[in-house]
């Protein structure tokens, strides 16, 4: 059983227990405690089931590289699933619950699929579920998705806030090992911006587990020494709990800070991603020792040699009582000898090496007189959810049972991996280092930053550099070299510290233990611990002609599970080669993709969460709105009133109201949003005949026109009314979705292409509140207000006048986009509200009620006026709207001009606008389609036209639509036939568009 | 005529590790044209009352001042009251220049954020380097905070002062608020 030892861990602290659950069990830990160790310690060894098989599975290894034990943690509003129990830090009431079973962790019915795995191999869903095709969508996909899984997805909502912060500096270290300690020294004796990052809660790394000596000293001396030297530098950011996560083109690079997930509920943010601008960064970023590939080796009590040790050494936590150790290094044999001083029992090693001479730890190790068997491997494990036994056989043969041992735990080390994704994230290439078989970073080939010369640097263990000595070494050349890069310079005396030395064995690469396991052996044999991939697929991979390592990966999913094969790629690819009589830098390695280990996808959005997840635009009446019954609707990045509600009245009558009553009496729109650009300049209406298919050159000063504008495609992509403030300058109006692309748009032709015209392009959009004064009463209510002149005779329709109303100045527009009399009155922003007010007051005896956008578009609607978005949808020119009395024909050229000149765009049969009037007075579906007779290629109804904008209108008391038609403005009077998506059929008539007061009399009072 | 009405009306909050305060109206004229042509800065400083700033610099002094927007683009500050008279007086005096001024004054909301910890704040939200020793008083940067455009300069080492477009005060406002939320000091330009 696993359990803790009396000789206490270096980083728990036995003075503050703590109290957990797991699976509502009550368990105890202390502070300093990983989840992992505190589950150990409460000999906790079954802690998930796999993927796939629902193999029952303990924890492997110690740090972030865990394939197996991930759990969900707390609840509610900080419920999470798939945490690793190793990266999790203990606190006072954790709870956590196991994933993938049912219905509980020890008894699973999924686990039905182990029995089953010889019909499951890599493979078996692609194979099995092709056919009949329907069957996947509604029988496979559910059944597969329902059995699948590993956590649940949370229901409640995040409770805790997130941030970014943008942070600069010369030299970012990832990694606070002994490496990155050393390197975040020298580079910050040279006096550079450093920034130092360690993912767990403590600095040095694995050093001090492993022992040795540093310069003459003890490795926790030497930590001591290095951060109290670091922490004096003010050039020098430390900070824990915070991996570097990724990184990016131009020395960017992410860091995934986790402040409150080891005390939820502290005040302030849970996560901060660090977006990191670094002239230089150091990948300190240590190394993963390898399981070995023999049969059960997913048994819970079989971990990596180094796990057992940190649990040791850090936690003062056994695996087991009777731990037997299997290798192909030397590295160990530090676990075999940790166990024995800890007064545990290491009953044999199993080295799978045939050596010489019994050199350094393999001596010491015989010294304490732990049996040594050399040439040795594991046939099997023995047991379930447990561990209860090892059969020996030779390396070299085919696992003939020499000898049974029992235990309760295997410790397993296949050599060390070097942690070379930050590396490779940018491109940074890998070189096949023999000696160690692992791919190292080829410091030849770094990622390269935009002039051509590498920005990371890789050093340490993350570099293949394995004893301490060479670790230290490598570091400080690193940071030296990087200082040089900076064009910095170190101050003379500063010197690599030196460390003590180990007399070592070379490694044996072992991929398959015993060497020739036969397929019973090789089938129990796991690579990928999650995703439930064994030797065996990895070879029916290779068998089935998927020779390309990155197709093999997608075939079997190995590599492809939550901890993105940290553990098994370098098997995997290993076996791969094995399979295809290749060499393993031949095969290659998949691709390294951020983030390194997983990070939060709240971390990501940030600050951008309930009232703040996107800016929404506000008026200056928009308080006004909230507080009058408004019904908001997005419009861009806007809030705009739909309806103003009075009482228990429904939308649809609030809209009815504000039709009839503008129509009638009087009614005030927030027209505030509309874009407001002012051009000006001596080629400033040859620019405008450019943008628009009109012509604004000869708009005489005081007056307004409507306009069009297209893209080079001839395509519509804004309207809006143009004045001419002065010979020099013009006012644009655009759409309120229009403002800042049309003001881009026209920045875009200026500084490409017409760069040489006089023409400066300024939105003033924000600058004024504008309120559209509609209906029968307008004149009688700005005449109330008082100040100037509004007459039809001193400003006419289609002109506009500044001048004062109620003491404010405005800007007076007598332009309408309902039919009625209308004036939109623009007065400065800071005092929108004040003159909204004062119109509310002098409106009052005249039936003035505010209106919304949708009886804005019912106005419009009922007098054919075409809306950007409804009639069009990037595929519709002016010609086909009927708009061809405003395009100029006088001018060379505008923007669109040529395109609308292609013969598709001149084709005849392009659908055109019309009106439509259904036969019994009822509302046409929005975006129905008319058919025709016959069905097309693909077995379609044959469609002749489209409905663009429809609306009950009030005012007529009879649905009200427009529509694009095949041949439309030829076929008046026709009926056409709209199927509904309500199975009814709609019949409509082909009419003029302009439903209400077709003369304009209405306007031009 | 009323009195002008900010955004939000004044808004502050200090319960954070910074106050935020919205400040005006201030007056703002965007002005327009080749900064290479004497008359046009000459008419720019005459309006601004401080001598022309470099490129990504701003010279402030009490309302007065002038902002470096782009090469051929100033922001011009002064009283709200004065911006009118201020932007006739330099319409009038570049009459004959190729120029555009405008009264931006109305479509801005400005803000201040205020303390030791006012770099953190807004090196949370605004990709910019807030080293004391990068991003020092007189520079100004046109940036963005979180989703919204805006642009910022440090009043002293202590204060910056944004501004961004009207419409988004509020998110701006709420979203300064949690950058200075309780318990989110970062520690990283000053050692906490």
């Amino acid at each position: 059983m696993s359990t803790r030892l009396a000789n206490k861990g270096r980083l728990v602290d036995t003075s503050k227990p703590l109290s957990f659950t797991f699976n509502g069990k009550n368990l105890r830990g202390y502070a300093g405690d990983t989840l992992a160790s505190a589950l150990l310690a409460n000999d906790q060894m079954l802690m998930g089931r796999s993927f796939k098989y629902h193999r029952p599975r303990g924890v492997v290894a110690s740090g972030a590289e865990e394939p197996n034990a991930l759990v969900n943690l707390g609840r509610e509003g900080r419920f999470e699933p798939n945490q690793r129990v190793t990266t999790t830090s203990l606190f006072d009431g954790l709870e956590a619950t196991s994933q993938n079973h049912w219905p509980s962790l020890e008894f699973d019915v999924g686990a039905v699929n182990a029995r089953l795995s010889k019909f499951l191999p890599a493979g078996f869903y692609y194979k099995t579920f092709m056919y009949p095709r329907a069957f996947w969508k509604h029988v496979y996909e559910p059944v597969i998705r329902h059995s699948a899984g590993l956590g649940k997805a949370p229901k409640a909502r995040d409770v805790d806030t997130y941030e970014h912060f943008y942070a600069f500096c010369d030299v970012l270290v990832v990694g606070g090992g002994v490496a990155g300690l050393q390197a975040a020294l020298t580079a910050g004796r040279s006096g550079a911006r450093v920034i130092l990052l360690e993912q767990t809660d403590h600095w040095g790394g694995r050093a001090p587990v492993d022992g040795g000596q540093i310069n003459g000293g003890t490795v926790d001396a030497y930590i001591a020494e290095t951060l109290d030297a670091l922490r004096s530098m003010d050039n020098v950011e430390l900070r824990l709990r915070t991996m570097g996560a990724g990184v990016y083109d131009h020395g960017y690079a992410l860091g995934y800070e986790q402040l409150s997930d080891h005390a939820p509920g502290t005040p302030g943010p849970r996560h901060r991603l660090w977006r990191i601008r670094a002239a230089q960064i150091i990948t300190a970023t240590g190394a993963i020792e390898r399981p070995l590939s023999f049969a059960g080796n997913d048994i819970p009590g079989v971990m990596l040699a180094s796990a057992v040790r940190d649990y040791v050494v850090n936690y003062g936590v056994s695996v087991g009582d009777r731990t037997v150790v299997v290798t192909n290094n030397d590295n160990a044999y530090l676990t075999a000898i940790a166990l024995k001083h800890a007064g545990l029992d290491v009953p044999v090693i199993l080295d799978a090496r045939v050596l010489p001479e019994d050199l350094g730890l393999v001596a010491q190790a015989k010294a304490l007189g732990i049996r040594v068997m050399m040439g040795h491997a594991i046939a099997s494990v023995k047991g379930g959810k447990r561990v209860t036994g090892v059969t020996v056989c030779a390396q070299a043969g085919e696992g003939a049972v020499l000898e049974e041992i029992p235990c309760d735990a295997v410790a397993m080390s296949g050599g060390w991996s070097p942690v070379v994704h930050l590396w490779s994230h940018c491109g940074g290439k890998l070189r096949w280092d023999t000696a160690h078989a692992c791919f190292s970073p080829d410091a030849d080939n770094p990622p390269k930053g935009a002039d051509g010369m590498g920005f990371v640097t890789a050093a340490g263990a993350a570099s293949g550099m394995f004893a301490l000595d060479d670790v230290l070494n490598d570091a400080h050349v690193a940071a030296e070299g990087v200082v040089t890069c900076l064009d910095m310079k170190l101050p003379k005396d500063v010197a690599a510290p030196k460390a003590e030395r180990r007399e070592e064995s070379p490694l044996a690469p072992v991929w398959m233990m015993p060497q020739g396991a036969p397929a019973k052996l090789r089938e129990k044999a796991w690579l990928d611990y999650q995703n439930d991939v064994k030797v065996s697929d990895v070879r029916l991979a290779a068998q089935e002609g998927f020779v390309s390592v990155e197709h093999a990966k997608r075939y079997t999913t190995l590599g492809m599970a939550t901890d993105q094969g940290k553990l098994s790629n370098i098997n995997g690819l290993a076996t791969l080669a094995g399979a295809l009589d290749a060499e393993i830098p031949a095969v290659g390695t998949t691709t390294f993709r951020p983030p390194y280990h997983p990070i939060s996808l709240a971390s990501i959005a940030g600050e951008a969460k309930n009232d703040i997840f996107q800016p929404i635009r506000r008026t200056p009446m928009h308080d006004w709105h909230e507080a009058n019954g408004a019904e908001f609707e997005p419009v861009g990045q806007w809030r705009r009133p739909y309806a103003f509600k009075r009482g228990m009245e429904s939308t649809h009558d609030a809209v009815m109201r504000e039709v009839k009553n503008t129509r009638e009496k009087l009614g005030l729109l927030d027209a505030s949003t509309l874009g407001k650009l002012i051009v000006k300049g001596p080629d400033a209406g040859k620019f405008l005949d450019m943008m628009y298919t009109n012509m604004m050159s000869t708009l005489k000063v005081g007056k307004c026109r409507y306009g069009l504008m297209c893209s080079e495609n001839g395509f519509l992509i804004d309207d809006g009314v143009v004045a001419r403030i002065d010979e020099d300058t013009w006012l644009c109006h655009t759409t309120t979705g229009g403002a800042e692309s049309i003001h881009a748009h026209m920045e875009e032709w200026l500084q490409t292409e017409w760069w040489d015209w006089k023409v400066y392009v300024a939105n003033v959009t924000e600058q004024y509140a504008q309120v559209a004064v509609v209906g029968p009463n307008a004149r009688k209510a700005l005449e109330k207000l008082g100040g100037m002149d509004v007459s039809k005779e001193a400003l006419g329709f289609m002109e506009w006048v500044d001048g004062t109303l109620g003491g404010f100045p405005v800007r007076v527009y007598r332009i309408s986009f309902s039919g009625e009399l209308s004036y939109e009155i623009a007065v400065d922003a800071s005092h929108g509200q004040a003159f909204w007010d004062a119109l509310m007051a002098v409106g009052a005896d005249l039936g003035a009620m505010p209106y919304g956008t949708e009886c804005l578009h019912i106005l419009r609607a009922e007098k054919g006026f075409i809306m950007i978005g409804d009639e069009t949808d990037g595929t519709v020119i002016p010609q086909d709207l009927g708009l061809n009395w405003a395009i100029s024909k006088k001018k060379e050229d505008y923007l669109g001009k040529r395109a609308q000149e292609r013969s598709h765009m001149t084709d005849p049969s392009r659908w055109k606008l019309v009106g439509l009037e259904t036969t019994d007075r009822s509302t046409l579906p929005d975006g129905a389609y008319a058919v025709a007779e016959g069905t097309n290629e693909n077995g379609q109804r044959n469609m002749i036209g489209r409905v663009t904008s429809t609306y009950h209108s009030p005012t007529l008391d009879r649905g009200v639509a427009m529509g694009l038609v095949l041949n439309g403005p030829d076929r008046m009077g026709e009926v056409l036939t709209f199927p509904g998506t309500d199975g009814k059929e709609y019949q409509a008539k082909i009419v003029n568009p302009v439903f209400y007061d077709p003369d304009g009399e209405k306007q031009n009072v | 005529m009323s009195k002008p009405v900010t955004a939000l009306g004044g808004a502050s909050d200090a319960t954070g590790i910074a106050t935020v305060t919205e400040m005006g109206p201030m007056g703002m004229i965007t002005l327009r044209g080749d900064l290479s042509v004497k008359a046009v800065t000459k008419a720019a400083v005459a309006a601004g009352g401080v001598t022309m700033p470099d490129q990504r610099m701003c010279n402030t002094e009490g309302a007065g001042g002038i902002a470096w927007m782009s090469p051929d683009e100033l922001l011009i500050m002064c009283d709200y009251e004065h911006v009118h008279a201020k932007l006739a007086d330099l319409q009038g005096k570049l009459a004959k220049e190729h120029a555009l001024a405008v009264n931006v004054s109305d479509a801005r909301a400005v803000f201040r954020v205020s303390g030791p910890h006012t770099r953190e704040v807004i090196a949370k939200l605004a990709p910019v380097d807030m080293h004391p020793g990068s991003f020092t008083p007189g520079m100004f940067r046109r940036t963005r905070f979180a989703q919204v455009a805006a642009a910022f300069w440090m009043v002293d080492d202590q204060t910056a002062q944004i501004i961004c477009f009207r419409s988004v005060a509020q998110y701006l406002f709420n979203t300064l608020n949690m950058a200075a939320q309780d318990g989110s000091l970062v520690g990283h330009f000053s050692k906490a």
